[in-house]
């Protein structure tokens, strides 16, 4: 490409970094992730100590020894099993940030429409998902859909409510400036009330995305024959406690990759977010990302 | 013409005319409507450099919406080379004392934003923007997030996203208004130097009497709510004008008789408000 821009550096991927910033970055990173995982090897000494000195039976407590043998030994069956999860849960979170984002839109774009669904939007989170997740089954069958629509159900209420906040976002004067240099409505949405936004979407995802996995496993619970929730209550009824802890830690695993997944999203989609302050957040990435 | 001193020098059509601007607004609590401002009349030059002073809240703001087309008035006109434009909107460069420069877009970007918006490609409008990046003060921070910029910086590239615009009359409003006292002083002549060069016609407010009289052709004092126009005068002294224009006779002259109904529209010490 011989665009004046790209000549001179100024193509869109060419954000300036400090010459020592990665370095520093993978450093503070480093630094960041070790008071949880000293935290988490003093718990799991304590957990293994107290199994082994209480005598307690490993259908009760397993140790955490136990649990990491299970894990490996069930590999197959727990992967299989948190491949079925994973494709529930990407479909129903995916589903969840189509339909939050656009009902925010909608909401944003007119207050009769605001009128209308908003005070709806909120008592649909009154009704126990748990009460109606089998009805759902009842209408959609067994298969991907009622597993989809159970974690969507769970998950878009963050979502939309954190991009509606997000679309108030944009400052009014600059809309009047905008404006002013001819901006009509689409251009103002798309050149500063959804760049606007976007800091407060991600945060929505994130909380989406820890609820996806608690949706997923309910909507297994109701009604499947396959996936890592189905296995709890299949391992469960069989007491096989120290394979439902493996299965525990698979989702927590999957949780835990998708909320990350969505924050490197996030730093990706928005640079001048946190470059912008020269302030990276700290840690492993669990934290809120407010600092 | 009522108001004899708001006239221009010379009888061509004026580039920009208020004609009896008026602007209620329905009154919040009580009773009866809240004028804002009320039959303001002025008139401006191209290439001239007109500035409004008024104590804060005197309907300025106002007044700058409704020239900029963002606002109806409730009574009067805004006019264009002497008609009435089918839309003002979009007709008038406009510029707050808030840079109002967007976080997700480098510098570089955030000047190109008007060009973009009217159709000219980001290539090109790059390049363009790229070719005043020396004169504005800006020439290496091109790739910078606005966040990372100093007062003065960010307002120049405010004023260089208002230039690329390309419209001939724009609207200041306090654009310096945040900015400390040197710093000011150095932006104030960068702005008559830009100007200068590229023959705009500007209307500025501020509530800086000194800094009207050091800028301007012409000074229209506007008075407290509701806001009208009780002093205009011509500014002539002579041109380029330095800082120590401001340690003339002449100049302290101007200031003074600007700064009579000023405070009169301000009303004693005692009463000022905060």
């Amino acid at each position: 490409m011989a665009t004046a821009g790209s000549v001179m550096g100024l193509g869109r991927r060419a954000r300036p970094r400090g010459p020592a910033s990665i370095g520093r970055r993978l450093g503070r990173a480093a630094k960041g992730a070790l008071p949880p995982l000293v935290f988490a090897a003093i718990a799991l000494g304590l957990w293994q100590l107290y199994a082994t000195v209480s005598g307690v039976s490993s259908a009760t407590l397993p140790k955490p020894t136990e649990i990491a043998k299970a894990l490996v030994e069930e590999r197959s069956l727990l992967l299989e099993n948190a491949w079925v999860t994973i494709e529930e849960i990407l479909l129903g979170f995916g589903l969840a940030i189509v339909v939050g984002i656009i009902l925010a839109v909608l909401i944003r774009s007119s207050r009769i429409i605001e009128r209308a669904i908003y005070p709806w939007l909120v008592a649909s989170q009154m009704v126990p998902i748990p009460a109606i997740a089998p009805l759902i089954v009842i209408w959609t069958g067994f298969d991907l859909r009622p597993k989809v629509i159970v974690i969507a159900l769970v998950c878009f209420f963050p979502i939309t409510v954190n991009a509606i906040d997000g679309l108030r976002a944009a400052d009014p004067e600059l809309l009047n400036l905008l404006k002013t240099l001819r901006a009509g409505r689409w251009q103002r949405f798309r050149k500063a009330q959804l760049p606007a936004a976007l800091p407060f979407i991600f945060s929505g995802l994130k909380v989406g995305a820890a609820f996806s996995v608690i949706g997923a496993v309910f909507a297994e619970w109701v009604g499947s024959s396959e996936g890592l929730g189905y296995l709890i209550l299949l391992l469960n009824n069989q007491t096989a406690t120290t394979a439902m802890f493996a299965v525990i830690v698979v989702l927590a695993a999957i949780g835990i990759g998708l909320f990350l997944l969505v924050r490197l999203l996030e730093h990706l989609a928005l640079p001048w977010y946190y470059e912008g302050r020269g302030e990276e957040p700290e840690g492993l990435g669990i934290d809120t990302g407010q600092s | 013409m009522a108001d004899a001193g708001a006239g221009i020098a010379n009888g061509s059509v004026p580039k920009l005319r208020a004609e009896g601007l008026c602007k209620t607004y329905p009154s919040a609590g009580g009773p009866g409507d809240v004028a804002a401002l009320r039959d303001v009349e002025f008139e401006v030059g191209a290439g001239e450099f007109v500035s409004i002073v008024g104590p804060s809240g005197c309907g300025k703001s106002t007044l700058f919406s409704i020239i900029a087309g963002l606002i109806r008035p409730s009574a009067g006109n805004v006019l264009l080379d002497g008609s009435e434009p089918k839309q003002l909107l979009g007709e008038i460069g406009y510029m707050l004392q808030r840079d109002l420069l967007m976080p997700w877009r480098t510098v570089l970007d955030n000047t190109t934003v008007g060009l973009e918006l009217n159709g000219v490609s980001r290539r090109k409008a790059r390049r363009r923007a790229l070719d005043e990046f020396e004169r504005f003060g800006l020439t290496g921070f091109e790739r910078h997030w606005p966040a990372k910029l100093s007062g003065g910086m960010r307002q120049r590239a405010a004023l260089l996203r208002t230039f690329l615009a390309g419209r001939q009359v724009m609207l200041l409003d306090e654009p310096f208004g945040a900015l400390d006292a040197l710093t000011r002083q150095r932006m104030q002549e960068w702005l008559l130097d830009i100007w200068q060069e590229d023959s705009k016609t500007i209307v500025f407010v501020t509530h800086d009497v000194e800094e009207a009289v050091f800028l301007s052709d012409r000074v229209h004092v506007m008075s407290g709510r509701p806001g009208r126009i009780v002093l205009s005068l011509e500014v002539d002294l002579p041109r380029p004008r330095n800082p120590q224009v401001t340690m003339t006779e002449k100049f302290l002259g101007l200031k003074q008789r600007l700064m009579e109904p000023l405070e009169e529209a301000i009303g004693p010490p005692g009463k000022r408000e905060a």
